[in-house]
C-alpha cells in the first residue's frame, strides 16, 4: 500500500517588496496510513505553511499568490493540481484540519450543532434530521455532557477546551483519512491539553486515521508521534522515529531543542536556550541556516548547504557533521 | 478513551454546561430593558396602528370633498380640522401614513436586499465581480441622491405615469439611490469577515461557496444589516416626503405626509391654519426618530459576539 500523504520537494516562496521569502524550501515528508507524524520547529520555520499548502489554503487566499512548486500526493492524487471542486470533495471529507485557536475557528453566530452538521450534509449527504442526530452523537463522543444543549449553544458560551473538542468532533465527523492538527493544544491549559491529545489518539486508534501534528511542544511530540520531522527556516533538518530522535538526536538544532526542555524533578537555575535568533528569511545565503547559532559550526557550514541524507536506521539529517567526506577531510 | 481520560473529561465539563436560551430570546430580553428603544418601538407600533387601523374608525374618507366644511379648525367633528377642499385632515394623515410607511418599508426591503446581496458578492468573490459592482455603486454615489431623485421624478411626470403607479415607482427610485451606500458597508464588513479564521475553517471543511456565503457570512452581517435597514426606513420616509413635497413623488390626490405639507405651503395656511401642516410634519418627525432609536437599540442587542 502506498503512503497516504507524500510531500515531494514542496516549495512555497512569497514575493515581498524586500525580496523573496522562502517560507517552505524543498520540504519532503511522508505520512503512512495510521501513523502520527509530528512537524516540530520554532515559530516561522514553515510548519504551518506546509500544513496550509496541503489544504490548498496557500495561494488561494492572498491576492498576489506565492510561488508554489513540488508535489503533494494524497492517496495517489496531486493536491496542487486539483481544481476547486475536486479539492472541495477532499477537504473535510478525507483530510480534516484542526486549528490552533478554537475560539476563533468557529463561527460566532452559528449554533455549535449547526456547524457540526454542515460537513455531514455537504459530504455525507445526510438529511438535516440525520445530521442533527449524528452531531449530537459526535458531541457526546468527544466527552461533553448534555450534548443536546451544547448543540444549541453558541461558541462564546463554551470554554476553550470544550471548543477544541467541538473542533475535533467536526474534524472526525466524516471519518477523514488524515487529520492535520496545527498546534491544537497551544491555546489550552496543560490539563486540557492532555485530554485533547488523549482524545485524538483514541480516535486515531479507532479509525486507522493518520495524524499530521504540527507543534513546537516536545512534550506533545513525545506523547503522540511515531515519526518526527524537525524543521528550521523552511527546511527539514532532521527526521526519524520518535524514540531514536529523542534518545539519539543528531542535528545540533534538535539537540538544542531537547536540551531546552525542562526535566521534572531536577532543579535547574536557568533553562537552556539555543543562543541567537532565527535568521531573517530575506537574508539567507547558501549555508547551513543554523550555522550562526550552532555550537559545532565548521567552515563548510558557512558557505555550503548540507543535504538531507540518511543516517542510521530510518533517520535523516541535514548537517555537515554527518557528511563523512567533510568530517574526515 | 481510556477510563482515566473519560473520568477527567466528565469532571471537566459537567459544571460548565451553560444555561441555554436562544440568541433571539436573549436579545429580546435585553431589548426589553432598553427603555429608549422600547419607547421607539412603541411609537413605531403606534404609528402603524394609527395609520393602518385608524382609518377604519373614521367616518370620513381621505378624498371626499366637502365644500361646506372648507378650512375649518379642529372641532369635535373634525379633530384635526379640514383642508381647503373640506377633507378631514386626521383621516388624510392616517391614509398618508399608510403610503409613507409602505413606501419606506418596501424601498428599505428592496434596497437592503439588493445592497447586501451585491455587497456580499463583491466582498466575497473579489476580483472582477467586485470591480463591476463597486464601480457601479461608485457611479451612483457620485451623483448626489436628491438631484438624481428629482431628475427621475421629473421624468416620471414627463412620461405621464398614472398616479396609482407612482407610489411603486417612487419605491424603486428610492432603492436605486439607497443600495450603493449599503453595498459598500456590507462589502467592507465581508472583506474583514472573509479573512477570519472561522472562514478558513469553513474552507477546510470543504463547504461550497454558496454555503459559506449564505450560512457563514450573512448571519454575521445580520446586526449590521438590521441597523442599516432601520436607519434606511427612516431615510426612505424622509426622501419620499421630500419628493412629494416638491411634487415629484406620490401625487395628490393620493395623500402622503410630504404632499400634505406641500399643499399647505403658502403664507396663509402656514400662519393661519397650522392644523394643515403640523400633523403630517409631526408624523414624519416622530416616525423617523422612533425608527432610528429603535434601530440603535436593536444593534446593541443583536450582536451575539460577547460584549466588552
Amino acid at each position: 500500500m502506498s503512503d497516504l500523504l507524500e510531500i515531494d520537494r514542496l516549495k512555497v516562496y512569497f514575493d515581498t517588496r524586500e525580496g523573496t521569502v522562502k517560507a517552505v524550501d524543498d520540504v519532503s515528508l511522508r505520512v503512512r496510513r495510521g501513523e502520527t507524524v509530528c512537524i516540530v520547529g520554532e515559530s516561522g520555520c514553515g510548519k504551518s505553511i506546509t500544513a496550509m499548502s496541503i489544504m490548498g489554503l496557500v495561494g488561494s487566499n492572498a491576492a498576489a499568490g506565492p510561488f508554489v512548486d513540488g508535489q503533494i500526493r494524497f492517496d495517489g492524487r496531486n493536491l496542487l493540481r486539483l481544481d476547486r471542486n475536486e479539492l472541495r470533495t477532499i477537504r473535510g471529507r478525507e483530510i480534516a484540519m484542526i486549528f490552533q485557536e478554537p475560539m476563533t475557528s468557529l463561527n460566532p453566530v452559528l449554533p455549535i450543532g449547526e456547524q457540526i452538521m454542515e460537513p455531514l450534509i455537504e459530504h455525507l449527504k445526510l438529511s438535516r434530521k440525520a445530521a442533527r442526530a449524528r452531531a449530537i452523537e459526535l458531541i457526546r463522543k468527544v466527552g461533553i455532557s448534555r450534548p443536546e444543549q451544547i448543540a444549541k449553544s453558541y461558541p462564546h458560551e463554551l470554554s476553550g477546551g470544550m471548543l477544541q473538542r467541538i473542533m475535533i468532533a467536526i474534524a472526525i465527523s466524516c471519518n477523514p483519512k488524515l487529520l492535520i492538527a496545527d498546534e491544537p493544544t497551544t491555546a489550552l491549559d496543560v490539563t486540557i491539553q492532555a485530554q485533547i491529545l488523549d482524545m485524538m489518539r483514541q480516535f486515531k486508534a479507532d479509525s486507522n486515521m493518520s495524524i499530521l501534528l504540527i507543534t513546537h511542544d516536545l512534550g506533545v511530540v513525545a506523547e503522540m508521534a511515531d515519526y518526527v520531522v524537525v524543521m528550521y527556516s523552511g527546511k527539514v533538518v532532521e527526521e526519524g522515529e520518535v524514540v531514536e530522535l529523542f534518545t539519539n538526536p543528531k542535528h545540533p538544532y534538535t539537540r538544542g531543542l531537547l536540551k531546552s526542555k525542562p526535566v521534572i524533578n531536577q532543579r535547574q537555575d536557568e533553562l537552556y536556550s539555543i543562543p541567537g535568533q532565527v535568521p531573517n528569511p530575506l537574508e539567507l545565503r547558501p549555508s547551513c541556516y543554523f550555522h550562526e547559532r550552532c555550537e559545532r559550526c565548521m567552515d563548510v557550514c558557512r558557505t555550503r548547504e548540507p543535504r538531507l541524507r540518511e543516517v542510521g536506521d530510518n533517520g535523516k539529517v541535514a548537517c555537515w557533521l554527518y557528511e563523512e567526506a567533510v568530517v574526515h577531510a | 478513551m481510556s477510563t482515566i481520560g473519560s473520568e477527567i473529561t466528565k469532571a471537566g465539563t459537567a459544571g460548565t454546561a451553560p444555561v441555554r436560551s436562544s440568541m433571539w430570546r436573549q436579545a429580546a430580553r435585553r431589548l426589553l430593558k432598553n427603555r429608549l428603544a422600547m419607547l421607539g418601538l412603541a411609537v413605531v407600533v403606534f404609528m402603524f396602528a394609527f395609520c393602518f387601523i385608524g382609518p377604519l374608525f373614521s367616518p370620513y374618507t381621505d378624498n371626499k370633498i366637502h365644500l361646506a366644511q372648507m378650512n375649518k379648525p379642529p372641532s369635535p367633528q373634525h379633530w384635526l380640522g379640514t383642508d381647503a377642499l373640506g377633507r378631514d385632515v386626521l383621516t388624510r394623515v392616517m391614509q398618508a401614513g399608510r403610503i409613507s410607511l409602505t413606501v419606506g418599508l418596501a424601498s428599505m426591503v428592496l434596497s437592503v436586499f439588493i445592497g447586501s446581496l451585491l455587497g456580499a458578492i463583491a466582498g466575497y468573490f473579489r476580483g472582477i465581480c467586485d470591480q463591476i459592482i463597486m464601480r457601479l455603486a461608485d457611479l451612483l454615489l457620485t451623483i448626489p441622491g436628491l438631484p438624481l431623485l428629482f431628475i427621475l421624478g421629473a421624468l416620471l411626470s414627463d412620461w405621464k405615469v398614472p398616479t396609482e403607479y407612482r407610489m411603486y415607482i417612487v419605491m424603486l427610485m428610492l432603492s436605486l439611490v439607497n443600495w450603493p451606500g449599503l453595498a459598500r458597508m456590507v462589502r467592507g464588513e465581508v472583506l474583514s469577515l472573509r479573512e477570519r479564521e472561522f472562514m478558513q475553517a469553513a474552507t477546510v471543511l470543504g463547504l461550497r461557496n454558496r454555503r459559506k456565503l449564505f450560512n457563514h457570512l450573512l448571519p454575521n452581517l445580520v446586526p449590521l444589516i438590521i441597523v442599516i435597514a432601520s436607519l434606511n426606513v427612516g431615510g426612505a420616509i424622509l426622501s419620499e416626503s421630500v419628493l412629494s413635497f416638491f411634487g415629484l413623488g406620490v401625487m395628490p390626490p393620493t395623500p402622503t405626509w410630504g404632499n400634505m405639507i406641500d399643499s399647505a405651503n403658502n403664507m396663509i395656511d402656514f400662519q393661519k391654519r397650522p392644523w394643515l401642516w403640523i400633523p403630517p410634519g409631526f408624523s414624519i418627525f416622530a416616525t423617523v426618530i422612533a425608527i432610528n432609536i429603535f434601530g440603535d437599540g436593536l444593534r446593541d442587542v443583536l450582536d451575539p459576539r460577547p460584549r466588552k
